[in-house]
C-alpha cells in the first residue's frame, strides 16, 4: 500500500470514530458533581445563601400566597387538596420532569402545575414565565430544598431521555457547539469573564442578575441555544423537555435548591 | 407587588436593631425598548418610607440607578414596643405598604 492511501484510511478511519462519538455518545456524569453556586461569583453566592436577600424568595413568597388562593370556577385551591405545601410537596421537585400518568407524555413542574389547574381547578393554564407560574414553581421547589435530585428513566420514559441525550451531544447553531462542549468537557474553565459550570439545573426557577428576575430552566437553556447562535425552541417545546430530563439524570444527587441565584 | 421585611420579634431597650426589606418591582429604567422598538416609559419605586411608632426614622429616594427588586437595610435603635410601617409608591402612583411589629424589653 502507497503512503498516500495508507494516509487516506487513517484519515477515514478517524472521521468515521469521530461520527460515531458523536451519534454514540454514551450518557455521562460529570466527576465530581458540583452545582452552579460553586462557579458563581462570591457576592452572588453569598446572595443565594441569605433567605431575605435573595431576591428569587420574593417569588416564593408569591407562590406561598398562590397556593391558597382559588384561581378557577370551582373555588379550589391548591391547599384546598394538597394542604400544607411544606408536607405534601416535600421532594416532589426532585422527580421532575416526570411522565405524567393521566396525561401520559413527559411534563415538568410548569407543566404538572398547569395540568392541575385545567383538570381539577377549572382554570386557564398560567403562560410559561409569567410571574405566577414561576412563583408557583419556585415554591413548590424550594419545598424540596436540600433533597437529592431523582428523575426517573424507564420504559415511559426512555425515549424522551434518548432524545435529550442526543440533542445534548449534537452541534448546534452557528458556533456549531453542542451542550457538552462546554459543560462537559470545559467546565471549570472560563469563557470571556464567567466560568463554565457543569450545567445543572437544581436551582432552577433561579433568579438571574442578568434577566432581573426569577426565570426557569427552560428560560436558561433557551439563553444558551442563543449564546451558541442557534434557534430557541419555543416554551414548552418537547425537545426541552427532553433536554431537562436528561440534565435531570445528569445531576442525579445534587441537592434542590431553588431559588439559587446567578449571574 | 410582594414585599418582604425583616427584623427581631423582640429586642432589649437601646439595642441596635438591623430592618430589611425587598420589594418586588421591575424598577424599569426608561431607558429600555419592548420588541417593536418603542420606548419602555419609567417606573421605579421614588420613594420609600419607614415609620416607627408614628416617627419616620428612614426614608430613602430611589432612582433608575437602583437594580430590580430593590433591597435596603438599615440599622436603628429599639425604643418601645409597637409597629414599623413601611411604605413607598411607584412612579406610576402604585402604592405598596408593609408592617411588622416588635416586643420591646426594658
Amino acid at each position: 500500500m502507497s503512503g498516500d492511501r495508507l494516509l487516506l484510511r487513517v484519515a477515514a478511519l478517524a472521521l468515521a470514530a469521530q461520527v460515531f462519538s458523536a451519534t454514540a455518545a454514551e450518557p455521562q456524569r460529570p466527576s465530581p458533581l458540583r452545582s452552579g453556586v460553586e462557579f458563581t461569583g462570591e457576592s452572588a453566592r453569598k446572595l443565594q445563601a441569605d433567605d431575605f436577600a435573595n431576591p428569587g424568595m420574593l417569588w416564593v413568597e408569591r407562590g406561598a400566597k398562590l397556593w391558597s388562593e382559588a384561581p378557577g370556577g370551582d373555588g379550589k385551591s391548591c391547599a384546598g387538596c394538597h394542604d400544607d405545601a411544606a408536607r405534601s410537596m416535600k421532594g416532589v421537585a426532585a422527580h421532575y420532569p416526570r411522565v405524567d400518568p393521566d396525561a401520559d407524555r413527559l411534563v415538568d413542574l410548569e407543566g404538572r402545575i398547569n395540568l392541575c389547574r385545567e383538570k381539577n381547578q377549572q382554570a386557564a393554564p398560567l403562560t410559561r414565565e409569567s410571574d405566577e407560574l414561576l412563583a408557583l414553581t419556585a415554591y413548590v421547589a424550594h419545598q424540596s430544598r436540600g433533597m437529592p435530585l431523582a428523575v426517573t428513566v424507564d420504559a415511559k420514559s426512555r425515549a424522551a431521555f434518548e432524545r435529550g441525550r442526543v440533542q445534548y451531544h449534537t452541534r448546534i447553531g452557528q458556533m456549531n457547539l453542542a451542550c457538552t462542549h462546554c459543560h462537559d468537557r470545559n467546565w471549570g474553565r472560563k469563557l470571556a469573564a464567567e466560568t463554565v459550570s457543569q450545567g445543572h439545573g437544581n436551582d432552577f426557577p433561579a433568579y438571574r442578575l442578568e434577566w432581573q428576575s426569577l426565570g426557569s430552566l427552560e428560560r436558561r437553556i433557551r439563553a444558551c441555544y442563543y449564546g451558541v447562535r442557534a434557534e430557541m425552541p419555543p416554551y414548552g417545546a418537547e425537545i426541552l423537555l427532553d433536554l431537562e430530563l436528561y440534565l435531570g439524570w445528569r445531576a442525579s444527587g445534587l441537592p434542590v435548591e431553588t431559588p439559587g441565584v446567578r449571574r | 407587588m410582594v414585599a418582604r421585611v425583616q427584623l427581631p420579634k423582640e429586642a432589649r431597650r437601646g439595642e441596635v436593631i438591623e430592618v430589611r426589606i425587598a420589594i418586588q418591582h421591575p424598577m424599569e429604567t426608561g431607558f429600555r425598548y419592548d420588541q417593536m422598538g418603542k420606548p419602555v416609559p419609567k417606573n421605579v419605586i421614588n420613594s420609600l418610607k419607614v415609620r416607627y411608632n408614628d416617627a419616620e426614622i428612614f426614608s430613602a429616594e430611589l432612582g433608575s440607578g437602583i437594580a430590580a427588586n430593590p433591597y435596603l437595610q438599615f440599622c436603628t435603635i429599639a425604643e418601645a414596643s409597637g409597629e414599623f410601617v413601611f411604605e413607598w409608591v411607584d412612579d406610576n402612583g402604585s402604592r405598596g405598604s408593609e408592617r411588622a411589629a416588635i416586643t420591646v424589653a426594658q
